[in-house]
């Protein structure tokens, strides 16, 4: 059977054409041009950049939060820069985003409200009507024991999943990770991984849709065997790599850093 | 034979103070401020009106979630100062309107007590002594959190959450803080009246309770009660709105929060002394 993304005739569920991606903090300064990307249903991106090559403003720009400074973004089929405010926060929830470095938790809150806000506010709904969802979810991220307390209190790779609880919760169609496994010990980065992976071939909490994943790191080798696209973000160029073939056959001198030790 | 002697070396301070460029003119600097001061006009009032428009078509948007939030702005900013502001208003009570009626009595002019209460404690000193204890007590609190809440990129997470900033954070604030002025106004001139009439009692004053109260509710207008409630609304909205943006409006590192609550108190001042007077043109005019 023929994948979504071998088949031309479905659309892209994000596409970047030409794109610069601005800095958040200096918005005039494009800290990657040229980008040429197209994200189909059920892809597995991993994207490899060093600190300060992009990688979050990327990630962040591809959700719809930022703009491009230059090309064109198309989420959903829509080109973002022409949706109203309205339209943009529509089809940005289809769009779940992880922050690094602790999930950016609303850390006066415990896990189970933190994980839950979404849900109540866009659904309108009271704490209880939240609660079975919420439950699946924390369940899904290992976290049910952790429900009533402080998200503040937990450590990073804890607060990590949180976040990824948090982004899950509304059910999106693609799920972006900001460099996911930063800081993390081998069997917290081996339990992201097989979640990831387990997520991306369709999970049970998701009714087995598979969902479309991008994540990107600063070491591309725990990714070989989990993604299935590659690309590295390098000297303000987008280079994308291809599939595990491609990128174990791959002569590109800038992924020789990402792969060795 | 004279000797000639060097002159004494400047301390290190000194000379790398007399090293900066001097200021072109004192009109630049001048010029420089004044426009900072627009700027800062600029960004409030737009921030305003963004909160304005928010508050009025999304007031009863996620209301499971944000009802509850005005609520625990009511109950901070409100409930838990009610001590101090009994405090407050039986200090007032007793040094301005205990004294006051007192002086009055003494130069047989008893009968202006309502009118000087009103004008003195309604009009003016009951809003702006509440506004100023709910600024310091809680606007302060606020820039602090919502500064901190910007540093740790909590306001970048709502908006990935498809989250309106301004609905969560500013709207309770803004509709807590001027509630909470208003009920606390209405709690400290109510406290300053009575704790008055038992100074005047403890002096022998000879006003009986029933005229001490008359003299003030003939004086009260209709206006009045209107007037006190959008007077300290307005209080409310300024310090909620100026400390939100002082907080929220740019990305601020950690070491910028003081800076920016200093700022925050001293614009809060600032506008509710302008609001204050743009009222006292209309109590001019009644």
């Amino acid at each position: 059977m023929a994948k979504p993304q071998d088949n031309p005739s479905v659309p892209p569920l994000i596409e970047l054409v030409g794109a610069s991606i601005a800095s958040a903090q200096e918005p005039d300064v494009a800290l990657v041009e040229g980008v040429d990307w197209r994200l189909m249903p059920g892809d597995f991106w991993a994207v490899g950049g060093l600190h300060w090559t992009g990688k979050s403003d990327w990630l962040t720009t591809v959700a719809g939060l930022q703009r491009t400074a230059a090309g064109t973004h198309h989420l959903f089929g829509r080109e973002a820069t022409s949706l109203t405010q309205t339209e943009l926060v529509a089809e940005r929830l289809r769009v779940g985003l992880v922050f690094e470095n602790g999930g950016r938790l609303f850390t006066q809150m415990t896990v189970e409200e933190n994980v839950s806000l979404p849900l109540r506010y866009h659904r309108n709904c009271p704490q209880g009507e939240a609660r079975e969802t919420v439950a699946t979810v924390l369940e899904l991220a290992g976290l049910r024991e952790f429900a009533g307390q402080n998200a503040g209190q937990l450590n990073r790779g804890w607060r990590q999943r949180v976040a990824l609880a948090r982004a899950l919760v509304l059910q999106p169609e693609v799920l972006l990770l900001d460099n996911p496994l930063a800081g993390l010990d081998p069997r917290q980065t081996r339990w992201w991984l097989d979640t990831l992976a387990a997520l991306n071939a369709g999970h049970p909490a998701f009714v087995g849709r598979p969902l479309t994943l991008v994540a990107t790191t600063d070491d591309l080798r725990p990714w070989q065997e989990r993604a299935r696209q590659f690309a590295l973000l390098q000297g303000r160029r987008w280079l994308s790599l291809g599939g595990r073939a491609e990128l174990a056959a791959s002569a590109e001198p800038a992924l020789h850093e990402f792969m060795t030790a | 034979m004279e000797t000639a002697s060097a002159p004494p070396a400047k301390p290190a301070l000194l000379q790398s103070v007399l090293a900066l460029p001097l200021p072109q003119s004192y009109l630049n600097f001048v010029g420089h401020q004044i426009f900072r001061l627009l700027q800062t006009m600029q960004g409030v009032g737009a921030f305003a009106l963004i909160t304005l428009g928010v508050t009025l078509t999304k007031f009863n948007a996620s209301w499971r979630v944000i009802h509850p939030l005005i609520r625990a702005q009511i109950d901070r900013a409100g409930v838990r100062l009610l001590p101090g502001i009994v405090l407050l208003g039986l200090a007032l009570g007793l040094v301005i309107v205990g004294q006051t009626v007192s002086l009055l009595q003494k130069v047989g002019a008893e009968q202006y007590a309502g009118t000087v209460m009103v004008t003195v404690l309604i009009r003016e000193l009951g809003p702006l002594a509440t506004a100023l204890v709910v600024l310091a007590r809680v606007g302060t609190a606020i820039v602090i959190e919502l500064g901190l809440s910007r540093a740790q990129g909590e306001v970048e997470a709502l908006e990935a959450l498809g989250i309106d900033p301004v609905h969560y954070l500013v709207m309770p604030r803004v509709i807590g803080l001027a509630a909470a002025i208003f009920s606390l106004t209405v709690y400290l001139i109510l406290v300053a009246v009575v704790s008055g009439y038992l100074f005047v009692f403890l002096q022998d004053v000879p006003l009986l309770p029933g005229d001490y109260f008359n003299q003030i509710a003939r004086a009260l207008a209709w206006e009045d009660f209107a007037l006190l409630g959008l007077k300290t609304a307005t209080f409310g909205a300024i310090i909620a709105t100026v400390t939100c943006y002082q907080g929220l409006a740019q990305r601020l590192r950690l070491e910028e929060v003081s800076d920016a609550t200093t700022r925050a108190v001293a614009q809060s001042v600032a506008g509710c002394v302008l609001a204050d007077a743009l009222f006292i043109l209309v109590y001019l005019f009644m």
